[in-house]
């Protein structure tokens, strides 16, 4: 029976409009069916357009705590001087247009059970469906000496916003001849080749404005995302500048002392002028307080329906969703969102999702006009997103600068289209 | 066995006939209406098959394209250019 609703599932993709004999009994099941979405960014805001987009008698509560959304992908480029923050802000009014409505509130508690989330001022929401995407949260003392008052001196700025203007503003102040370092922690983390762009970014302003500093990238792993085209790029762009240490090298960083702004390995001591700590993450808070996240700290998917593997009826999708081959990408969230959201309604009427195939594409800039991209393409394989083999991969190393600044185009419109369909 | 299928059926048709075809959702994160990228809801179907013919051949300038095009085969192509075509 399940393989024969499948089947019919997957037919009426082809085949469209059949006649509404059960209408009545759909009538019913749909008109009071609520699906609940914690977390307004690129997943969040996505999948609550999409579900409403998809069937608007469904009652949809997009919650989320900040009344403004500030945009991690070009956060980079503020952070090098060469964008206003303003680029990166987005409200909700055109969403809650839409006829979602939207809730600005913390969620402090999901009852799996009895299907609720319990919001920081008391009210309970109901929900049929609920779709997670919660993002990441920052694990304070991961790293000794990091917590949360020298994230004041040291920077993540990974998550957007007041942070990045902070790591914009110290490094305005660093006089010409400093030492700029960044630390870079192991995988899984929310978008795989950001610091390496960040570095970058830096490294353009420097050369610019600081042309005697430096810059010591300082990473936990031996590889990493786009490494052959970020490396290229920094030997013709910035050669005795920037400074990449990879974890063989000793570029694990095992403590930092804020007071200082040192950064200890375990073979040296690397005083920085401006220090920036990628830390490790986990999963968005409400992710563990509902139940959904593993010991991993992330949270383990159906790569069909986006239901959670530890808890029915709870979503997970974006940076918090343990997705196989599929990035931690604003990209990915969007398109997993929307997967996610169709999904949902289908589960609500009865039928059964088909099995869905997935998307990414991430661009990184290393100048302002010189962009690089890797992109997937995935499908579920036992259980798992799984690249698509013969499909997906990085733009050729031997590019020519027009091609590098196209891409670097597309990055911008591509940040423009996505903000929009999330947003706008 | 046959009358609870046309439930189901009924019940697909009737809240979720506009779902798209597997890959199709994840195009408009790219694709909506910003240049220098092209527009795809509403165009010819024929016109983004063949697109997506020469990048998955290799025979189209491309940037991304050619990468994500190798993941679907022509009918899978097919299937997402008739529902953007349909879109407006």
């Amino acid at each position: 029976m399940v393989g024969c609703t499948e089947m019919i599932a997957r037919r009426n993709l082809l085949y469209g409009s059949v006649a509404a004999l059960a209408m009545p009994f759909v009538a019913r099941a749909q008109s009071s069916a609520r699906v609940v979405v914690v977390g307004g960014g690129f997943g969040g805001a996505t999948a609550a357009r999409f579900v409403h987009r998809a069937d608007p008698r469904i009652d949809v509560v997009l919650v989320e705590a900040n009344p403004v959304f500030v945009a991690c992908p070009f956060s980079n480029e503020v952070i090098g001087g060469f964008r206003d923050i303003a680029a990166q802000r987005f409200d909700y009014r055109a969403i809650a247009a839409d006829g979602v409505r939207v809730v600005h509130a913390q969620a402090t508690a999901v009852d799996a059970d009895a299907r609720r989330v319990t919001l920081g001022d008391s009210n309970v929401l109901p929900y049929d469906r609920l779709i997670l995407s919660p993002g990441i949260d920052i694990i304070w003392d991961a790293l000794p000496g990091y917590d949360e008052a020298a994230g004041e001196r040291l920077p993540h700025a990974w998550q957007a916003g007041a942070q990045t203007l902070l790591l914009r503003r110290q490094l305005e102040a660093m006089a010409d001849g400093g030492v700029v370092v960044i630390s870079v922690p192991a995988n899984p983390y929310r978008c795989p080749p950001g610091p390496y762009e960040r570095a970058s970014l830096i490294g353009a302003w420097l050369k610019a404005n600081r042309p005697r500093s430096k810059l010591l990238l300082l990473d936990a792993k031996d590889a990493f995302s786009k490494q052959k085209l970020f490396q290229a790029a920094w030997t013709q762009l910035y050669p005795g500048l920037l400074e990449w240490v990879s974890l063989s090298d000793g570029g694990k960083v095992i403590r930092v002392d804020a007071a200082t702004l040192t950064f200890e390995t375990d073979f040296a001591s690397h005083k920085a002028d401006v220090g920036n700590v990628i830390p490790p993450q986990r999963a968005g808070a409400i992710a563990a307080l509902a139940g959904v996240a593993d010991r991993t700290g992330w949270c383990p998917i159906d790569p069909v329906t986006f239901e959670s593997r530890l808890r029915p009826g709870i979503h997970v999708i974006g940076d918090a969703a343990i997705a196989g081959a599929m990035p931690k990408s604003a990209f990915a969230a969007n398109a997993q969102a929307k997967v996610c959201a169709d999904a949902v309604v289908q589960l609500l009427a009865g039928a059964t999702p088909g099995e869905p195939r997935l998307i990414n594409t991430c661009y990184s800039l290393v100048a302002p006009r010189y962009a690089i991209s890797v992109a997937g393409v995935y499908r579920p394989v036992n259980g798992q997103l799984t690249d698509i083999e013969g499909a997906g991969g990085t733009s050729p190393l031997n590019a020519s600068a027009e091609q590098r600044a196209v891409e670097a185009d597309f990055a911008n419109a591509w940040f423009r289209t996505i903000t929009r369909e999330a947003f706008g | 066995m046959i009358g609870r299928a046309l439930i189901g059926l009924a019940a697909v048709v009737v809240t979720v006939a506009a779902t798209p075809p597997p890959g199709a959702s994840s195009c408009s994160g790219c694709h909506g209406d910003v240049a220098p990228l092209p527009v795809i809801s509403g165009r010819d179907a024929a016109s983004i098959v063949k697109a997506l013919d020469e990048y998955r051949a290799g025979t189209r300038p491309a940037t991304v394209m050619d990468r994500i095009a190798k993941g679907f085969s022509r009918d899978e192509a097919e299937a997402i250019a008739k529902w953007w075509a349909a879109q407006k």
